[in-house]
């Protein structure tokens, strides 16, 4: 029984894919959201219309879209882009959206008083919007990207080698194999619980940080 | 070549087919999973200790570990114990499974945030236990949580999708192997993703408005 070698030598996919995708969905999320806020109803509608197709479609069904689809356009991937791609695209939806979230949570008066003391919009977005609506919206980005560690293992469909991958590999071949879906089920977890509790701690130490 | 609308007409009544398969996963999955959910959330509550954890390990297992991973467990698991359902049987019982899971966790938020003095007040008619539990705790706590319910039916019915890995004959799969016969996937996970969304986002537009109807009533 090889043990825990096959999961922990796939694991660093199992990351890379996560953080690929988060990065993506960060990058593309912040647009998104300024044109969801627009007041130019087209942008609106246009963000509105990828953020509900984003987050309306299953994920494997992105991935299959992605990386059998498109060669017929002549855009070819390896599974591991297509996977960092696709899962992109739907962390965008999700991110756009707590991200909006976490604007409307910062009180009006903030926006009103940077008015008045005449900030220019970048000083005031950077300066005092920003920094209160992070502190708002941190619980939902630290929820999305422990799901997001676990939807990684959809990624397994298009081969890429991260830990499902691995584990179905062997477990087609012997039936011991089931195991190694425990211990992989073991790594989500043992990845999962320290994200959340070290979510827990920054909340509340930027919440002690605001409170000064 | 013909066209793609041609070419949608073709392969729709075989996705479609996969689509009913894929929406009774979902209904099987809720209509077992959501009564579990609420006994898991009770266990959780339970005064006596090792039901408690029993009921902590099953939700934090089930919500920890991928669906993906759990279907597979499921479906090479249970020949290993001398039982080998169908692929479909192994797929409503890996899903059940992740449905109660966050239905549970749903569900014990919905039953703590009852107001304590309407349990007192249910205790203070001479109610016993069994009857402030159903007639004062529950459909309050069940009010609470369906928002968030509604959300995990969503989530469910996107996670039938994962059944195509052990072989259910379901929207994806079939859209899989039109795509292997007829070399146009673009077109093929197009008509399926639209499918998927046709169901999703009607159905997160109907839970926003329940949200904020519900939230407009407190």
């Amino acid at each position: 029984m090889g043990g825990f070698a096959p999961i922990i030598l796939a694991s660093p996919y199992t990351l890379m894919v996560t953080v690929g995708a988060f990065l993506i969905g960060f990058a593309i999320a912040i647009p998104l959201m300024f044109m969801r806020r627009s007041k130019f109803v087209p942008f609106r509608l246009v963000a509105q219309g990828f953020i509900d197709i984003a987050r309306g479609i299953p994920p494997i069904v992105w991935l299959f879209f992605i990386y059998f689809g498109l060669p017929g356009i002549g855009i070819l991937l390896d599974p591991l882009e297509a996977a960092i791609i696709g899962l992109g695209i739907i962390s965008a939806g999700y991110l756009a959206e707590i991200f909006r979230g976490g604007l409307v949570a910062v009180p009006k008066g903030q926006f009103e008083a940077s008015h008045a003391l005449g900030l220019g919009s970048w000083t005031m977005f950077a300066k005092v919007i920003a920094p209160q609506a992070l502190r708002a919206m941190l619980p939902g980005l630290a929820t999305y990207f422990i799901g997001l560690v676990k939807d990684s293992s959809i990624a397994s469909v298009i081969g890429v080698t991260e830990m499902v991958f691995a584990a179905s590999t062997y477990a087609r071949r012997s039936p011991e194999g089931i195991l190694l879906f425990f211990i992989a089920a073991v790594v989500y977890m043992a990845l999962s619980i320290p994200m959340g509790l070290a979510a827990r701690g920054m909340e509340a130490r930027m919440r002690k940080a605001g409170a000064r | 070549m013909t066209n793609i609308f041609q070419f949608w007409a073709n392969i729709f009544p075989k996705l479609f087919d996969g689509l009913i398969v894929s929406l009774e996963l979902t209904a099987l999955s809720l209509l077992i999973g959501l009564p579990l959910g609420l006994l898991l959330a009770l266990g959780v509550s339970s005064q006596f200790k090792p039901l408690s954890w029993l009921s902590i390990a099953l939700v934090e297992i089930g919500r920890g570990a991928p669906a993906l991973v759990v279907l597979y467990v499921v479906y090479f698991g249970l020949p290993a114990l001398h039982w080998s359902p169908t692929a479909f049987l192994c797929a409503v019982i890996g899903l059940t499974y992740t449905t109660a899971a966050y239905a549970g966790e749903y569900l014990r938020g919905g039953l703590r945030s009852v107001n304590a003095g309407t349990i007192e007040a249910g205790q203070a008619l001479a109610l016993t236990n069994v009857d402030v539990l159903r007639f004062v705790i529950i459909p309050q706590g069940l009010r609470v949580a369906i928002p968030s319910l509604m959300g995990l039916a969503i989530q469910i019915f996107q996670a039938t999708s994962l059944t195509y890995s052990i072989t259910v004959s379901e929207l994806t799969a079939n859209a899989y192997s039109i795509s292997n016969q007829t070399f146009r996937a673009l077109e093929t996970f197009a008509l399926a993703g639209l499918m998927y969304a046709a169901i999703t986002i009607p159905a997160s537009w109907v839970t926003r408005q329940v949200e904020r109807r519900m939230s407009l009533g407190q």
